[in-house]
């Protein structure tokens, strides 16, 4: 217990980032899945297509795969893009200015840091799922209140803010807080590409006290406290909707 | 893109697929003699057992599975008297642990999904068995259960295929599944991109061949 205690501040500085990267990647989650589910219900067959193969091709690989694959391999072709348009640059500069020397226009090294990367991979898994839930709320909305939204005369934009937005998140509200939950326990994968998470922090904690079982059994009990926290503000909102619509 | 790369190693890719589609089964099976007992008893008047099951779901379904999986995994290390004992021979096996740690979480996520559903069997079933003269135990195993299972069946394939993908964290504990080959792959040519590509792919057809089989199973219990 002692060890937990010199590592109290250090551990609850990477609860706070775990909560922010699980808050970032909710929102990133619900504006990905917004424009997933007004894009499966378009009449384009091209945006369906999308739609339906990044949804489909998330449903299919696994968090952990993903987060490595745009980690490393973005990293990767972020740098190979960099660099190969830094050579035509220069061969375009040396076409014009013969005396041009070559030079970096663009950097050399660009480095993804693991804290935009996980919340990048984590937003892009759940906005898959959120595109899902979204797309259920918005056919669940009546077909009359948009029709008489038209009839109003309201532009597109304004029928989806003031008549299909509010109407929906009431529907989706279930499925939002069920995402959520998944959510905030994929974010303990985000220690794996190396952010100083509570997951990370404890992991080194261990290393040094030689006490693991203490530590990760602690971070097990501040994902709970999340959790718990979580479930409890849900059923909260849940019951006050219902209250409200009826 | 270097195709030959994943050309040279499918052998390993073949091996971490194999290891993972048996990881993932063989911690299913296991997981359903905790849930089916566990969902069952959920409902049971013994409050030293409700309470105990309660506590199992709520550490199991709250907390990440790879956090179960470092607390088995490393955390055994800990303790003197295990180190000591015959089950340090189990604990300080990855397989052995991420088995464990699978088959836990698991029967914690599918115990929900008994309860929700052996709740919920039709009255009129229960009454016509009781107007039978069936005993409890006859109406569990002939009535409760199939019935059940049937209806268990949507809920239960997703569970399997948050398996297939949550068992990716095997990988990080050495062992060499889809993931553990892909990173293997990666460290000896240094492209992340080829070896965890491939590896997605893989793990893509392991889902859509499960949702299909499961389409297949729905299809033929759910036409009566």
């Amino acid at each position: 217990m002692l060890e937990l205690q010199s590592y109290q501040t250090i551990l609850l500085e990477g609860a706070w980032l775990t909560v922010q990267v699980a808050l970032l990647s909710l929102l990133l989650a619900i504006f990905l899945g917004l424009l997933g589910a007004l894009a499966k219900l378009s009449h384009s067959t091209i945006l369906k297509g999308i739609a339906t193969l990044y949804t489909t091709a998330i449903r299919g690989i696994p968090d952990l795969i993903l987060m490595l694959l745009i980690f490393f391999g973005g990293q990767m072709l972020v740098n190979d893009l960099s660099y190969r348009l830094n050579g035509w640059l220069n061969e375009v500069a040396m076409h014009f200015i013969p005396t041009h020397q070559w030079s970096a226009f663009l950097p050399d090294y660009i480095d993804i840091s693991p804290y935009f990367a996980g919340i990048i991979t984590i937003g892009f898994i759940f906005g898959a799922y959120m595109a899902e839930t979204f797309r259920g709320a918005i056919m669940s909305v009546e077909k009359g209140q948009l029709e008489a939204a038209t009839a109003y005369g309201m532009n597109r934009y304004k029928i989806f803010t003031r008549v299909m937005f509010p109407q929906m998140m009431r529907h989706a509200l279930p499925g939002i807080g069920n995402n959520w939950l998944v959510l905030l326990k994929t974010t303990a994968l985000v220690s794996i590409i190396g952010l100083q998470d509570m997951v990370k922090i404890a992991g080194d904690a261990a290393g040094s006290t030689q006490k693991p079982f203490t530590f990760y059994l602690a971070v097990a009990f501040i994902y709970l406290f999340f959790t718990s926290v979580s479930t409890t503000f849900l059923k909260w909102a849940e019951r006050k909707y219902t209250i409200r619509t009826r | 893109m270097n195709l030959a790369i994943i050309t040279n190693e499918y052998p390993l890719y073949l091996e971490g697929l194999w290891t993972t589609i048996y990881l993932v089964s063989f911690s299913l099976l296991l997981g359903l003699f905790i849930a089916i007992p566990a969902g069952i008893l959920q409902s049971s008047e013994n409050r030293a057992i409700r309470g105990a099951i309660w506590i199992y779901m709520y550490f199991f379904r709250g907390t990440p599975l790879l956090i179960q999986l470092f607390i088995i995994y490393y955390g055994s290390a800990q303790f003197d008297f295990l180190r000591e004992s015959w089950l340090w021979d189990y604990f300080q096996d990855a397989w052995f642990c991420a088995l464990l740690a699978l088959t836990l979480n698991t029967g914690a996520y599918t115990a929900e999904i008994v309860r929700g559903v052996i709740g919920t069997v039709p009255q009129g079933e229960l009454e016509a068995a009781k107007a039978y003269g069936m005993s409890r135990w006859k109406m569990l195993h002939r009535i409760i259960l199939p019935n059940s299972l049937r209806r268990a069946l949507p809920a239960y394939s997703n569970e399997v295929i948050f398996m297939i993908h949550g068992s990716a964290i095997a990988g990080i504990v050495t062992i060499v599944d889809i993931t553990g080959a892909a990173r293997v792959v990666n460290a000896r040519y240094y492209a992340p991109f080829e070896a965890y590509l491939a590896a997605a792919l893989l793990y893509m057809c392991l889902t859509f061949s499960v949702i299909f089989i499961f389409r297949q199973w729905e299809k033929r219990y759910l036409q009566h």
